[in-house]
């Protein structure tokens, strides 16, 4: 019996594969190379009245369930309030489609493949870094321009001349965090908490750590944590205390790092903290005490306290919208869709133009363009597909941001 | 027909079936074209339903639970993948080179289920499942630390942290970059290749089942002292099927791997033990058929939910489809329609109430 | 005085260990299945603990005890009942249906219930942590450069109490030797005039209740609540259980607090990077020594 129930959920199966195949069918273009005629890449089934109005189809993909789901989702949220605000002017339109990738190669090569199948002219790369590695590789295949608002290690963007990245990249921060630290001579001795299996404080730590060789900045103590072993830091802070560190660098996103500060607080351990873009957020977590992160440092390129009329209007909207204050992800991937909006515009493109000659307009603004976005003043892309721009500095005071 | 025994005919079903599977999807694919998000998923899928098969063996044929198959997938993955990055010059060929790295990932995934094998498997039952995913978390967290270099004078390694960039000759590569994983990785992956390691990994694990060995393997199973008795060393048959098990995950892991460009260790971790370990309940322990069927039933739903715009709601979505499919599966009541059902499709003989439903107890 | 605060240290987390594994033992020993939910339902006596501190926390004068000690009560109580309440229901529609099924059957539905449980605290209340105000303030005891939090005190006792409590529950009443003889042999228990399935339902809303206290304390230690926090100490508590001997009360206790304090070591004098596999490395050695746990009870084999 149990082989009929395997009977079953064949049929089960085959009838999701032909509902599946029979959508496609309308569009054999999909699997072809993106060089076809503009005419057979626009009428994708699932969305004609879009095709009416003659909005881009803008595709990205990002953790919106599981233990990274707070990236993706704000990521998603502030493109999506982009794409509003640009649609209500009524010049060039967006059709955003976000999809879940949990924060996985392959979900999100396959949340990629779903985009393409809907007719994605544009990409926004994955949220994350190692997602983004594998979709980057895609959009290099297919020729889909890709700017990622937050993945941020180098091999995201290496050998791909349409893979652009919104953040920082991961060794820039770090070794221009050595350099402040130098510069401002906040400490001799320093130590080193990194997530041991992720690639973006990896990178992080690398760079700083190299450029603190460099400088003659004494690391003294350098401790890790992994997924599944990141809730007790007491050995990690107990080692930098012992070694004697005046100032711990945190390169890692704000969460493990609100554990590191309530811990610290907890064992009387009070060195200068010191983070990196991850680290934004910490001040808006509900329930936080914020005299504990008092005198953390980081260099950030967004904070949601700024006073400027942009970054205002900003937080309002998306606190009225999804009831939270946004981190660094959600502005990132605001700033992308300007940055499309802007690079559409320059280029006179339409949305009838093919993803391929989208792309080759694209490579050609974004290297040339400058943008003033929520995380920076000026920002140029080089051909290699990293911003410049300079990140701030930013002391916490009395629950709030200042610039250093 | 009838000259052959009961288990030749399931397997030859078997493969007709998976043969049939890859004729039509190709033909159909030619003909009107599968969407990207389905091609994309073929690859992983056959890699799914060879780990499912693999696990199969030890959970239904051989009757131990184990919650860290992920970790020999794992071993394979990054061994084969390695491998094939530093033939890349040597192999030109890309289907031969996929070829040589799945053998290679198989042969250290089998090591390393040489290796676990000796001390889990004289363990029985939870006990042995927990020391499983130790040696699984265990693996996780050594190839979290690897790091491995290529150059024109071989590999070099080094644990911990990254002593092999610098000692590497010009034009040197780091292959396996500790957390970092491995990154830029070839696509050389085929559905057609995927279809051959399905096709392999049910011809070894049939013709295993029905010889002599497969006979032991189950009669330790079912009575462990009783096949004791009996002369049959249970410890050797046990790792018998461990080993080709471990085996046949390190092909998947390899296959898996090279249809992605980068992967970390932290992908192998538990969870991933878990999904396999569902695959293969959900089929029907044993039922190799049935794993085939589940693991690419239960690989497409999530995607397949996409359609419907769920956002957050997707995954939670799935878990109330997985709940109710084990309790559907699982109830007498249901049980004895599609039991009476299957004895009138059959005719002329009611179905055995014992077919294919070896239980784990 | 590096080694006492290792000791100090890996005790403390042990101790957290130890409260999530008395429920997964209770539920293990005596329904025979490992209820990988277990985990999540932490996570959910953790968000019920947030909602009434912080919900609470401003009724009160600032710096009172009764802002401390009610809102506390409070979180402690309603993270036990909902938990309870949580257990029964994921019990009635989830497992009930199943107890004739293969035990795999069952794990594979209570990994389904994590993966709903997880999803849904997301949809419910959001991926972005939350911060948990400990229910017994922030204080610490010190000794010279030692200090002991407020916490991992309370933690201690807690475990302790919870464990006298069960042994003898188990031991002396009369639904406790029910469901030790549930354990046993459910056939023979049923014969006997014992309604098997009552006493496995009664099995879940203990656990579950203790699940409330765990999530309560948990947070209380490690402030950041999440969706999926409760996956991690599910996957620990599972193995300090397996340490003791799953199924023995006194075992998860002792395995939970040897698996913190190797932990610690591990990470404190070999390094933090492999410190886990040197934890499940010492498992495997334990287990192959005393195949059953430290205090498990070897059942010999019958033919």
């Amino acid at each position: 019996m149990k082989k009929f129930l395997a009977l079953m959920l064949a049929m089960a199966m085959v009838f999701a594969l032909a509902a599946c195949g029979g959508d496609n069918a309308e569009t054999p273009a999909t699997d072809a190379p993106a060089t076809d005629a503009p005419a057979t890449d626009a009428p994708a089934d699932d969305a004609p009245a879009a095709d009416a109005t003659g909005a881009f189809k803008l595709g990205g993909t990002g953790p919106l369930t599981g233990g990274a789901a707070i990236y993706g989702t704000a990521a998603a949220n502030g493109a999506q309030i982009a794409v509003d605000e640009i649609n209500a002017l009524g010049g060039i339109q967006f059709e955003l489609n976000y999809q879940d990738d949990t924060h996985d190669a392959e979900k999100a090569v396959t949340a990629y493949n779903t985009l393409k199948d809907w007719g994605m002219q544009i990409s926004l790369g994955s949220v994350t870094s190692k997602p983004c590695e594998a979709t980057a590789a895609k959009n290099f295949e297919d020729r889909i321009f890709a700017l990622t608002p937050s993945a941020s290690s180098t091999a995201v963007t290496e050998g791909k001349d349409n893979v652009f990245q919104m953040c920082f990249m991961d060794p820039n921060q770090g070794s221009a965090s050595a350099q402040y630290i130098f510069d401002q001579n906040l400490a001799s001795k320093v130590a080193v908490i990194w997530k041991n299996d992720d690639v973006y404080s990896k990178g992080i730590r690398d760079t700083f750590v190299a450029k603190a060789a460099e400088l003659g900045l004494e690391v003294v103590s350098e401790t890790t944590f992994a997924d599944g072993n990141d809730t007790d830091f007491n050995v990690q802070l107990t080692e930098a205390k012992n070694a004697g560190a005046e100032l711990v660098f945190l390169p890692m996103y704000y969460t493990p790092a609100s554990l590191i500060l309530s811990q610290a607080n907890a064992m009387g351990y009070a060195p200068k903290w010191f983070g990196v873009d991850g680290m934004d957020g910490i001040l808006t977590l509900e329930g936080f005490d914020t005299s504990l992160a008092e005198g953390v440092m980081l260099l950030t390129p967004f904070n949601a306290d700024a006073q400027d009329e942009k970054t205002q209007a900003f937080v309002e909207k998306y606190q009225a919208q999804y009831g939270e204050i946004p981190n660094q992800f959600a502005a990132d991937a605001y700033d992308c869709v300007y940055a499309y909006a802007q690079a559409l515009e320059a280029a006179n493109a339409t949305p009838d133009m093919s993803a391929a000659d989208l792309c080759d307009a694209m490579i050609a603004q974004f290297t040339t363009m400058t943008f003033d976005g929520l995380t920076g003043e000026g920002m140029t892309w080089g051909a290699d597909g990293a911003v410049t721009k300079a990140p701030k500095g930013m002391v916490i005071q009395n629950g709030a941001y200042v610039g250093m | 027909m009838k000259k052959l025994s009961k288990q030749s005919r399931t397997s030859f079903f078997t493969y007709g079936g998976v043969i049939l599977a890859y004729v039509l999807l190709q033909l159909y694919n030619g003909q009107v074209g599968l969407s990207s998000m389905i091609q994309g998923l073929l690859v992983p899928i056959c890699a799914y339903v060879t780990m499912a098969l693999a696990l199969n063996l030890v959970v239904g044929v051989s009757g131990e639970l184990s919650l860290g198959h992920a970790g020999f997938m794992s071993v394979g993955a990054f061994s084969g993948t390695a491998a094939a990055i530093a033939l890349q010059g040597v192999i030109p060929l890309a289907p031969l080179r996929l070829a040589v790295a799945m053998v290679i990932g198989a042969l250290f995934a089998a090591l390393a289920g040489f290796l676990i094998g000796i001390p889990v498997l004289r363990l029985n039952g939870d006990y042995l499942a927990i020391v499983t995913l130790a040696f699984g978390e265990i693996i996780k967290s050594v190839l979290n630390n690897l790091y491995v270099g290529f150059d024109t004078t071989g590999f070099h390694f080094s644990f911990l942290a990254d002593t092999v960039s610098p000692r590497m000759a010009e034009g040197g590569k780091l292959i396996i970059g500790g957390p970092m994983g491995i990154s830029g990785i070839p696509i050389i992956s085929t559905f057609t290749a995927g279809v051959v390691l399905v096709l392999v990994a049910l011809v070894v694990i049939f013709n295993l089942v029905n010889s002599r060995a497969g006979r032991a393997i189950m009669a330790a199973r079912d009575n462990r002292i009783a096949a004791e008795s009996v002369g049959i060393n249970v410890t050797k048959y046990k790792m018998i099927a461990f080993v080709i098990s471990a085996a046949l995950a390190g092909a998947a892991g390899s296959l898996y791997t090279m249809s992605l460009s980068t992967i970390v260790a932290n992908k192998f971790d538990f969870n991933t033990s878990i999904l396999i370990l569902v695959f293969v309940v959900l089929g029907g322990m044993g039922n190799m058929w049935g794993a085939i069927l589940s693991a690419t039933f239960l690989t497409l739903l999530p995607e397949l939910l996409r359609k419907f715009n769920l956002d957050q709601y997707r995954m939670l979505v799935y878990a109330v489809v997985l709940i109710l499919v084990m309790i559907a599966t699982n109830n007498p009541f249901l049980q004895r329609v599609a039991g009476n059902a299957a004895a009138r499709f059959k005719r002329k003989k009611p179905a055995p109430a014992v077919e294919g439903g070896q239980s784990h107890e | 005085m590096t080694f006492l605060s290792y000791l100090i240290q890996g005790i403390s987390l042990g101790s957290i260990y130890a409260i999530i594994a008395l429920g997964y033992t209770m539920v293990y020993g005596i329904a025979k299945m490992l209820n990988f939910a277990h985990g999540d339902v932490i996570m959910v006596g953790g968000y019920m603990c947030f909602f009434a501190t912080s919900g609470l926390k401003d009724h009160f004068a600032d710096g009172s005890v009764a802002q401390t000690v009610v809102p506390g009560l409070a979180g402690l109580l309603l993270a036990m009942a909902v938990c309870t309440l949580l257990g029964i229901t994921i019990e009635r529609l989830a497992y009930k249906p199943l107890r004739q099924a293969p035990s795999l059957a069952v794990l594979i539905t209570a990994i389904g219930v994590s993966y709903f449980l997880q999803n849904g605290a997301q949809v419910l209340w959001s991926s972005n942590p939350k911060i948990c105000a400990s229910i017994i303030g922030k204080g610490a005891i010190s000794l010279g450069e030692l200090s002991v939090s407020h916490v991992i005190l309370l933690t201690v006792v807690v475990c302790v109490a919870i464990m006298v409590a069960l042994t003898w529950f188990t031991g002396n009443t009369r639904m406790g030797k029910a469901m030790r003889a549930c354990s046993e042999d459910k056939a023979a228990a049923q014969l006997m005039g014992i309604n098997v399935n009552a006493t496995i339902s009664m099995t879940f809303a203990i656990g579950s209740a203790l699940a409330g206290v765990a999530g309560v304390l948990f947070t209380s230690a490690y402030p950041t609540l999440q969706p999926t926090t409760g996956a991690l100490p599910g996957i620990k508590a599972f193995t300090a259980a397996v340490f003791g001997g799953i199924g023995s009360i006194p075992g998860a206790m002792l395995g939970g607090i040897l698996l913190g304090v190797i932990e610690t070591f591990a990470k404190g004098y070999i390094s933090t990077q492999v410190s886990d596999a040197i934890v499940f490395a010492v498992l495997i050695v334990i287990l192959l020594v005393k195949p059953a746990g430290l205090l498990g009870k070897q059942v010999a084999e019958k033919v």
